[in-house]
């Protein structure tokens, strides 16, 4: 035994004197793993964040998720149907080749083509009409009616090579089914390598599924040099794990930290903490449709989520700011709205509320509960930062004005599949808002759903109410962005006055980094390694 | 011994679809995938697509008639969340989980057997009651913790370890491996250790039960009698008689460990199948759940075959009762 063990010991510390030498690599330890180096497999965070390495799209996003030029240099609408993107001339593919309109358009149409999508990026081009190349370096697109969110959806996916990706004429995009291209590679192409080419700071190097992800400069690249030569990226699920391999430097920085870790990480001198806010909230959805609904007992079948003043008794009932301090630890930003005050659409007149459990109690008893009834609110305890603990105060605070509820805490996979069942009277989820800002939430999260018009996709506490539907259907018609903020600030008041959905709080995103790099926090909470930089 | 092996094959089949059932159903009730996979920015008729997309908006049995079809052709069916073979996924996770179980088990045999050998044939030394204390240690420690805690000595503390991952692997045969690197060697060293502590205190407290039992049989004092060197007698006469229950024991551990080894590659992040197991009962991969744990049966039958193989290598009592039947 000793003698293996000295061995080991001798062994390694001769093998890692060389690696710390090279100062340029970033070795980065990830919470969850892309499912694919394919940009159009699956429309997902880990994998979303992990193509900004390597595949650029034609309107970027910047960390507080304003549209920004990328691959186009500048864009404009002739009509409210009409809109031309000028694109960046003298950008070159990883394979040295150019980037032209043809790339745009085989994108758009490989993206309905990708074999077994398990989340499609459809929704992004659907809203186009038409798209056609007037010249190499012009795109004209129309759509059917005025559409104020085509930028955000074109921010939202990464562009490959047409002939990377082995096609080699030209395009011509159609709705419903593209002209001249036989067929499209699978995703495999993309994680072997072969047709994992597009134009961004770095280029794929080397994927082992479930082991490491290596990417390398683009030393061509349009815009600023990246600063690290190479980039490892680790996928390292556990939490403990993952600290672990920060403190031992085997990383040099990791997302997610355990919350209960990070006072830890800010005193020890070898780590540091980094945090930004995230256009994530997280909010409790009551049942605004069955009755008797599923979770509530004491009430005679009636639903009291159906009476406002027993919302607004629950909101009042919350005392956020503990929340945000107590069980969040600073990593949260109390909540009223659908999305935080640096994003489009927060309506800057209403102001936070505060917690006040007398006039909760009040206008319970004026709602006919005075001695309020049972409720059961369903979490998830593995999606969100400490999702079930704050189900567990949130509890708390309700039985404390009456309203005595119990938690069903369970994981993701269970909950997701419950929640979409309707299952739950109230639940707990988070939303994270796309550059769209509030038009986000209020399309998905409280509009009635519809499935012909494309709103109400994760209102599963089906609200309804056709005066805030009216103006979220005018701001998704309205493209001056004046107006259109205008609406979904007025669409904002409506959902607060009417309590639709009681926000909780907006999630502050952390990382930790060894000492000496930190990282600029994206709102949207990806990791995009191409902003870690040194301290000094 | 044909007849014999058409038995144990036919018995394996069985288990097998039994299992692959009881998993294609009892993962339907807990939850559909896409609920999980799909984006929740896509609209109601996006979420819808997806459902189709997946097969999953057929009815249970149609599913399970379709897998089934598969099966048969031997298919076992597309990964939702990788689109890829799901028994090719796993089988490209096989090389790391086998490397890591060859090695602890070889831990589990070069330590475990002299230790527990010494503290049978000297259970009155002092070292051999400690050998003793530490292999209940050993038995007690929760794996979980333990791996942390060699984490956190070994990379944290003393830094002459790396955390997890597998490191630099090279191929043999066209398989990677990371036992021909040193960088491997070291990234695998923890974990195995990890695995290895229990299976060695196992195989201490067996040998040294054998050990102690045997030492006092007849022949053993016949041996001495004759004047046989007392390496002649531990090595031949003692080890032999004590290797069955090893033998036993070791067989089904290894299929534990190459099909469990979940808890050890996930606190190392070693990318065998253990973690894909666990990450794809995370997001309801139903097809790779489903042939994992077919597999997983294979495996076992499989090693329980080698196992009575062995046997009779090495009592030849069994070599002839296998003659007779």
């Amino acid at each position: 035994m000793k003698h293996i063990f000295s061995a080991a010991v001798a062994a390694s510390v001769l093998a890692t004197a060389p690696v710390a030498a090279n100062a340029k690599t970033l070795t980065a330890g990830f919470a969850s793993e892309p499912t694919s180096i394919d940009p159009l497999y699956h429309n997902l965070g880990p994998n979303n964040a992990l193509r900004k390495h390597m595949f650029e799209s034609l309107v970027g996003e910047d960390e507080n998720l304003k549209i920004i030029p990328e691959l186009a240099e500048s864009w404009g609408t002739t009509d409210p149907t009409t809109w031309v993107f000028n694109l960046r001339k003298g950008v070159k593919f990883h394979d040295g080749s150019e980037f032209t309109v043809r790339d745009f358009l085989y994108t758009a149409c490989r993206i309905p083509n990708v074999p077994n999508s398990p989340s499609s990026m459809n929704s992004f081009i659907k809203r186009a009409e038409t798209m056609e190349a007037v010249d190499d370096y012009t795109l004209k697109v129309t759509t059917a009616s005025a559409y104020p969110l085509l930028l955000s959806d074109f921010a939202s996916f990464g562009i490959v090579s047409a002939s990377a990706s082995g096609h080699d004429g030209p395009v011509t995009y159609k709705k419903d089914g593209c002209e001249g291209i036989a067929s499209y590679p699978a995703s495999e192409a993309y994680n072997s390598g072969e047709a994992a080419i597009g134009t961004g700071p770095y280029k794929l190097g080397n994927y082992t599924k479930g082991e490491r992800i290596v990417l390398t400069k683009n030393d061509d690249y349009w815009g600023e040099a990246a600063h690290w030569d190479e980039i490892l990226i680790r996928p390292i699920t556990n939490d403990g794990a993952r600290v672990a391999a920060l403190l031992a430097g085997d990383v040099d920085i990791i997302e997610k930290p355990p919350v209960q870790d990070l006072d830890r990480l800010r005193a020890d001198d070898k780590t540091n903490v980094v945090q930004g806010a995230s256009s994530r909230v997280i909010y409790i959805h009551f049942d605004h449709e069955s009755e008797p609904s599923p979770g509530i007992s004491g009430t005679d079948g009636k639903n009291p989520l159906k009476d406002l003043r027993v919302r607004k008794a629950m909101s009042l009932a919350i005392n956020r700011d503990l929340i945000t301090d107590k069980i969040m630890g600073g990593l949260a930003v109390p909540a009223r709205q659908l999305v935080p005050s640096f994003m489009r659409g927060y309506n800057h007149d209403i102001p936070m509320e505060k917690s006040n459990v007398e006039e909760a109690k009040r206008l319970l008893a004026e709602a006919g509960y005075p001695n309020g009834f049972n409720l059961v609110l369903g979490t998830p305890n593995d999606r969100y930062i400490n999702d079930a603990k704050i189900a567990q105060a949130v509890a708390q605070m309700l039985s404390r004005v009456g309203i005595k509820t119990e938690v069903d805490a369970m994981t993701k996979s269970v909950f997701f599949s419950r929640r979409n069942k309707y299952e739950f009277s109230a639940y707990l989820a988070g939303w994270g808002a796309s550059g769209a800002g509030m038009a986000s939430p209020l399309r998905a999260l409280v509009a009635s759903q519809n499935k012909d018009k494309g709103l109400g996709g994760t209102n599963r506490g089906r609200y309804s109410n056709p005066e805030l539907d009216a103006i979220v259907e005018e701001a998704l018609a309205t493209v001056d962005t004046e107006a259109h903020d205008d609406l979904l600030r007025k669409g904002s008041e409506i959902a607060v006055n009417d309590m639709a959905i009681m926000p909780l709080h907006y999630e502050v995103t952390p990382w930790a980094t060894r000492a000496g790099l930190t990282i600029t926090p994206r709102a949207d909470q990806q990791t995009v390694l191409t902003t870690v930089r040194p301290t000094n | 011994m044909l007849a014999y092996l058409i038995r144990r094959l036919g018995q394996s089949v069985l288990v097998m679809s039994v299992m692959a059932t009881i998993v294609f159903f009892g993962l339907y009730m807990v939850g559909n995938p896409v609920d999980l996979l799909i984006n929740p920015e896509d609209d109601l008729a996006a979420q819808e697509a997806a459902i189709a997309r997946l097969g999953l908006d057929q009815p249970i049995l149609v599913q399970f008639w379709h897998f089934l079809q598969g099966v048969v052709q031997g298919d076992l069916g597309t990964s939702f969340v990788h689109n890829q073979p799901a028994l090719e996924l796993i089988l490209s996770r096989l090389p790391a989980t086998l490397e890591l179980a060859a090695f602890a088990m070889l831990l589990a045999v070069i330590i475990g057997i002299p230790l527990g050998m010494f503290a049978g044939l000297y259970p009155k030394s002092p070292v051999s009651k400690g050998i003793m204390a530490g292999s209940i240690l050993g038995f007690s420690t929760p794996n979980f913790w333990q791996g942390l805690m060699l984490i956190m000595l070994f990379a944290v503390f003393w830094r002459v370890l790396p955390a997890g991952g597998r490191g630099e692997t090279a191929e043999l045969f066209g398989i990677p491996f990371s036992f021909l690197t040193l960088d491997g060697l070291q990234h695998l060293f923890l974990p195995a250790l990890n695995i290895a502590i229990y299976k060695i205190s196992l195989v201490i407290r067996l040998s040294q039960a054998g050990t102690a039992e045997v030492s006092l049989q007849d022949y053993v004092k016949y041996a001495r009698a004759r004047g046989l060197s007392t390496r002649r007698i531990v090595g031949t006469h003692i080890l032999k008689n004590i290797l069955i229950p090893i033998v036993t024991v070791l067989g089904l551990e290894l299929g534990s460990v190459l099909a469990f080894a979940v808890v050890t590659e996930t606190v190392f992040s070693w990318p065998g199948m253990g973690k894909l197991l666990i990450d794809s009962i995370g997001l309801l991969d139903r097809p790779v759940v489903v042939a994992y744990l077919m597999l997983t049966v294979f495996l076992f039958v499989v090693i329980n075959l080698v196992v009575d193989l062995v046997y009779s290598l090495l009592d030849p009592r069994i070599r002839t009762k296998g003659k007779n039947a």
